[in-house]
């Protein structure tokens, strides 16, 4: 720890029960960003799963948003140590996406538009744990925020619910994703705080 | 320098020059006067001309003419994770060293 | 006399160490420039910058880098602050940050965007806002070596109000010999000047800036929209990308 600044607060606000350890409070929305944000017309746009056998899912933006959507209201911690609490959502969950795909696979990795991954566990994909959301705070996601959809896994560090999101992969062993080959954690749970490898 | 600008979306990036902080952790020499080459596109030029991403995990410094990642940089309270395989090589500019004949270099350590 | 940092030394500039102010100008309403006090400075070229790094009591830490706006004078190091509404950083050093207290500093930084008083070529200066601080320490480096090496300024500014060291400029701008500096306004002009408020333009570095012919040596520098605006239109009028040097003033995390 370096010398103490007399008077220096910094913009947080002081962590509460709510928060995992090392988390503070933001109201607002930090935007990060490790490239250009890719703007995608909806009319391109496309998600799909493959299988470890190589068979797709394909879905177009009409297809996604006609099946039946959740507004999860939920807490989301970001690695860079904030936290916004209620978050409201509106997305498909990927227990309704990933219904009726065969696959004995364990991993999953999450691909984006403009070329970001991250790795999680295929389980944390369902239960009614994971989405693919296109609307936030009862507006269309921002292209900043990861519009026009993006991955939604809240009870994980926020960078493993990818921006601008794509498809995903399902595979019988985990392949590390953008920021976990740079360091950061296979799985990131926020309270275990699961920041970096080897944590 | 560097606090966000918020007139400005889209314009998040910074220079390279701003790299030199963070990696004169990790190297002696001054990197961002290096000249690297993309692994994607080909295109050569001194570090401190990528275009770096900061506000973020990590530091992303990507190609100017392809925006490919060229350099990531994360540092863990105990480690600098360096990852430069979008970087086909760094030329790093160095002192003139009196020729040696070969063999008669000393040992290296 | 500037120099570089020396092999013996290397752990010093990667390293953090503890300065303290000891002296604050404002230079605009939202602007102040900082003068540090730092045992033991290395030295530094025009146009490096600095980290800055402050902790709260309870560990909490922020970092941000800032160009230094003046050569060198023994251990003073001088940063020029703008404010950041709703910063994190800036608001502490420019309201809070006294005369006596410590920070912890980490520089000089940063071997490219640098103007060495030995260099010979030609030099276009242009600057977007608090982009002029690196800058400024070209100029002043500039003028304490006595060098004749003809400097051009373009300073684009909102108002006339915006414009960071208006007395030391006007007056250099008098007695520096081959230093010419020209004032954009993208908002509102001074009154009695005829021009009219806009942004940068391709007419704007043709006729305040070089020839590409003389080989100028280009730095650019202010917000990244500015500064993209500015090194395309340089490209654009055929001057060689290796001696257009940019430095981006934006955001990073810290």
């Amino acid at each position: 720890m370096g010398i103490v600044s007399p008077g220096f607060q910094g913009r947080r606000r002081p962590s509460g029960p709510a928060l995992p350890p090392g988390q503070y409070l933001t109201e607002d929305f930090p935007v990060l960003s490790a490239g250009p944000t890719p703007r995608v017309p909806l009319s391109d746009w496309e998600f799909v799963i493959t299988t470890e056998t190589g068979a797709e899912y394909r879905w177009t933006w009409d297809e996604m948003w006609s099946l039946p959507t959740e507004t999860p209201t939920v807490d989301i911690h970001c690695v860079t140590h904030w936290s916004k609490l209620n978050t409201r959502w509106e997305g498909v969950s990927l227990d309704t996406l990933l219904d009726g795909i065969d696959t004995a696979a364990s991993y999953a990795l999450a691909h984006s538009y403009g070329g970001y991954t991250t790795n999680l566990p295929l389980d944390d994909l369902r239960g009614g744990r994971a989405w693919i959301v296109h609307r936030y705070e009862g507006t269309a996601l921002p292209p900043e925020h990861g519009g026009p959809a993006r991955l939604l896994v809240p009870h994980l560090y926020f960078w493993k619910s990818a921006k601008w999101v794509r498809g995903i992969r399902l595979g019988l062993t985990d392949e590390p994703g953008f920021w976990e080959t740079a360091g950061y954690h296979d799985y990131g749970d926020p309270w275990r705080e699961q920041r970096y490898q080897g944590d | 320098m560097t606090e966000p600008d918020p007139g400005q979306p889209g314009m998040d990036h910074l220079d390279g020059n701003m790299l030199a902080g963070p990696l004169a952790e990790v190297f002696a020499v001054d990197l961002t006067t290096a000249t690297g080459r993309c692994a994607s596109c080909g295109r050569t030029g001194p570090v401190a001309g990528l275009r770096v991403y900061a506000h973020a995990p990590g530091v992303v410094a990507r190609c100017p003419a392809c925006e490919a990642v060229m350099l990531r940089l994360v540092r863990t309270p105990t480690n600098a994770w360096l990852d430069l395989r979008g970087a086909a090589y760094l030329r790093v500019p160095m002192p003139a060293e009196p020729l040696m004949a070969p063999g008669l270099a000393p040992p290296v350590m | 006399m500037a120099r570089t940092a020396v092999p013996g030394r290397l752990t010093n500039r990667a390293s953090w160490r503890v300065a303290r102010l000891v002296d604050r100008r404002q230079e605009t309403e939202t602007a102040a420039t900082l003068v540090l006090e730092v045992p033991d400075w290395p030295g530094h070229q025009p146009g490096q910058h600095v980290d800055l790094r402050l902790t709260a009591e309870d560990g909490y830490q922020a970092a941000r880098s800032y160009s230094i706006s003046a050569p060198v004078d023994g251990d003073r190091v001088e940063v020029t602050i703008q404010r950041v509404p709703d910063g994190e950083v800036s608001p502490y050093l420019l309201d809070v940050f006294a005369v006596g207290d410590p920070v912890e500093l980490r520089g000089p930084i940063g071997g490219y965007f640098v103007w060495r008083v030995t260099d010979t070529a030609p030099v276009l200066l242009v600057g977007g806002g608090s982009g002029i601080a690196p800058l400024m320490a070209m100029i002043r480096a500039r003028g304490m070596a006595g060098s004749r090496v003809p400097f051009r300024l373009i300073y684009s500014v909102r108002t006339g109000r915006d414009v960071y060291f208006a007395d030391e400029l006007r007056r250099r701008a008098r007695d520096d010999h081959g230093l010419d500096v020209t004032y954009l306004y993208t908002r509102e002009v001074p009154e009695g000047s005829a021009a009219t408020p806009h942004r940068i333009g391709v007419a704007d570095l043709n006729t305040h800036g070089w020839p590409p012919e003389l080989e100028p040596a280009c730095y650019v520098c202010g917000p990244t929209g500015f500064v993209e605006r500015v090194a395309d239109i340089l490209v654009a009028l055929g001057d060689d990308t290796r001696r257009i040097r940019t430095e981006r003033f934006g955001p990073t995390g810290g």
